[in-house]
Formats: structure tokens, C-alpha cells, sequence
């Protein structure tokens, strides 16, 4: 529990309710991330530009906190490159198969009040729990 | 133009929201998802203050629709995802998903986030990442769909999120 930040998280999470909550009154789009980069490879003509331009705004965001004299969080990434690979195939077929990832159903869904939502962010956050608990805790890695 | 300028800030916002709330850094994620182990609820805070504000804008859009009104920017319609049923590729995908979110501790947001600072997640994870939604839209998600269900329908709620 040392580790437990509820401030910045509390902060973050307001941050990223304003994004959404821009998104969907100005633009009139949910922000799911997984669909709107999913779908800018299939996506129609008029339809893709915005989605680049948030997709845009994501990668820029560390350089905008930076410039804004920010300290950037450090950022462990422990998985091995094949456990990467795996990893990032699953979240990108399950997300688009599942039409949606933590953003799009676990904040943007359950704001909704969808029960399709709910029933994913639930089914995800206990297989993720499981995998951990597997991983950490059977396999001791 | 405007649309374009609105959802770059609506990433923008986002993306730091994600680095202020250090739902960048793996380590972090798989420290709420160690729920047997040293949890660390910071995420339920995360998604407690995201969920707010959203909920408030969700009630104002619906508001908006139903009198009528569009969005902000030029009043087009509001897009929600279309309410469905509760479906094999809905959990059978949540359950891929969660399972590949606990092996690395990333999910979308925060890989793209990641995608200029962290030569891992640019170089391995965020390309497998794409290869894997390529890997739906030309396999499975090819196929019309004909049930009722999120991206069914009108092309608009392709992908919306939901």
C-alpha cells in the first residue's frame, strides 16, 4: 500500500473526464480510444481526420507536461519482448473484438450506464487480476 | 478544422491526465491488478474521477439530443454507441483483453502515451498492439454484422468505444 497515490490519481482521473466529457459535447464522439485508433484504418474519408488528430494529441501529451515543467513518472516496463508481443496482440484483437478497452467502456460506458459496458470492464478487470495473481503469485516471476 | 483543433486538445488533456495520474507507468496498473499482493487502489480513484465528469457530460449530451441540439462546435448529432445485448465477441474479447493488459500492465491509452518516451512500448508493444486490431478488421470484425450491438447499424458508432 505504499505506493497508494489517491491525489494524482483523483486529478488524473478528473483530467481525463474533461477529455472525454470535450470529446463527446464538442465533437460528439465517445472517447474510446481502442475504436478511434481501430477505426482510422477503416474509417471513411470525413471520419479519420479527428481521429488522427486525438490520437495526435496523446503521443504529444508527455512533451506538453514536459514543456509545462512536469516531471515525467518513471515508467517500468518489465515484461519481456515476447511477453510485449503477446501482450500487445491481445489488447489490440480484444479490444476491437470486445468494441472497447479501459477508456471506452470502463470510463465512457459505465458513465452511460451501459450494461454491455459494465459486463466488460468486469470481465476484463477480473481476467487481468487472474492473470496477475497467476503470474506473480502461482508462477512466482 | 475547429473538430480537428478540439479532439487534438481532447488527447492532449487526456494523454496528461493519464501522466498525472501515473496510469503511464505498467508497474502502477499491475499494482491495482495484484489484488492478492501489495494492491494499490489508485486506479479506482483513476476511474472514480473520470466517471464523474463523464456522467455529468453524458447527462448534458442527452439532454442536448433530446432538445434537439447537437453538438457544441456545429451542432451535429451526438453519437452514442446504440445499446445491445450482451454477446460472445463483447466478453469473449474483455476476456483477451484482460488478459493481455495483465501480462504487461498497458492498454491503449497509455501505450500511445508511451509511444514517444519509452522505446519499448513504441518499438514492440504498440506495433503488436496494432497488428492485433489490423488482425480483427480483417478477419472476424470483416464480417457485416447483423445483430443489434454497438457498431451495428449506422457506420457512425463503428468503433465509438462501446
Amino acid at each position: 500500500m505504499e505506493s497508494f497515490t489517491p491525489w494524482s490519481a483523483l486529478a488524473g482521473g478528473l483530467l481525463i473526464g474533461l477529455s472525454a466529457a470535450l470529446l463527446l459535447l464538442v465533437n460528439g464522439r465517445v472517447a474510446g480510444i481502442s475504436g478511434i485508433l481501430g477505426s482510422t484504418f477503416t474509417a471513411g474519408r470525413g471520419d479519420t481526420a479527428w481521429r488522427i488528430a486525438f490520437l495526435a494529441g496523446l503521443v504529444a501529451a508527455p512533451l506538453a507536461y514536459a514543456a509545462a515543467g512536469g516531471t515525467l513518472p518513471a515508467v517500468a516496463v518489465e515484461a519481456s519482448p515476447v511477453l510485449l508481443v503477446a501482450g500487445g496482440l491481445l489488447v489490440g484483437f480484444g479490444s476491437r473484438l470486445g468494441s472497447g478497452c479501459t477508456s471506452g467502456h470502463g470510463v465512457c460506458g459505465l458513465a452511460r450506464l451501459s450494461r454491455r459496458s459494465l459486463v466488460a470492464t468486469v470481465t476484463f478487470m477480473a481476467t487481468a487480476a487472474a492473470t496477475v495473481f497467476v503470474v506473480r503469485h502461482l508462477l512466482g516471476a | 478544422m475547429p473538430a480537428v483543433l478540439t479532439a487534438f486538445v481532447s488527447g492532449l488533456v487526456f494523454g496528461v491526465g493519464l501522466i498525472v495520474a501515473r496510469m503511464v507507468d505498467p508497474a502502477k496498473v499491475l499494482g491495482f491488478l495484484d489484488v492478492f499482493g501489495a494492491w494499490d487502489p489508485s486506479l479506482a480513484f483513476v476511474m472514480g474521477g473520470a466517471l464523474a465528469v463523464t456522467a455529468v457530460a453524458v447527462r448534458v449530451a442527452r439532454r442536448r439530443t433530446a432538445a434537439g441540439r447537437g453538438t457544441l462546435l456545429d451542432g451535429d448529432p451526438i453519437r452514442e454507441p446504440a445499446a445491445g445485448g450482451i454477446d460472445a465477441p463483447l466478453v469473449g474479447g474483455a476476456v483477451l483483453f484482460g488478459l493481455g493488459w495483465g501480462l504487461v500492465g498497458l492498454c491503449p491509452g497509455p501505450a500511445l502515451v508511451n509511444a514517444g518516451v519509452v522505446p519499448a512500448v513504441a518499438a514492440v508493444f504498440l506495433p503488436a498492439m496494432v497488428a492485433g486490431m489490423l488482425l480483427h478488421s480483417f478477419t472476424v470484425g470483416r464480417r457485416p454484422r447483423t445483430r443489434t450491438g454497438p457498431n451495428a447499424g449506422t457506420v457512425a458508432h463503428a468503433g465509438a468505444g462501446d
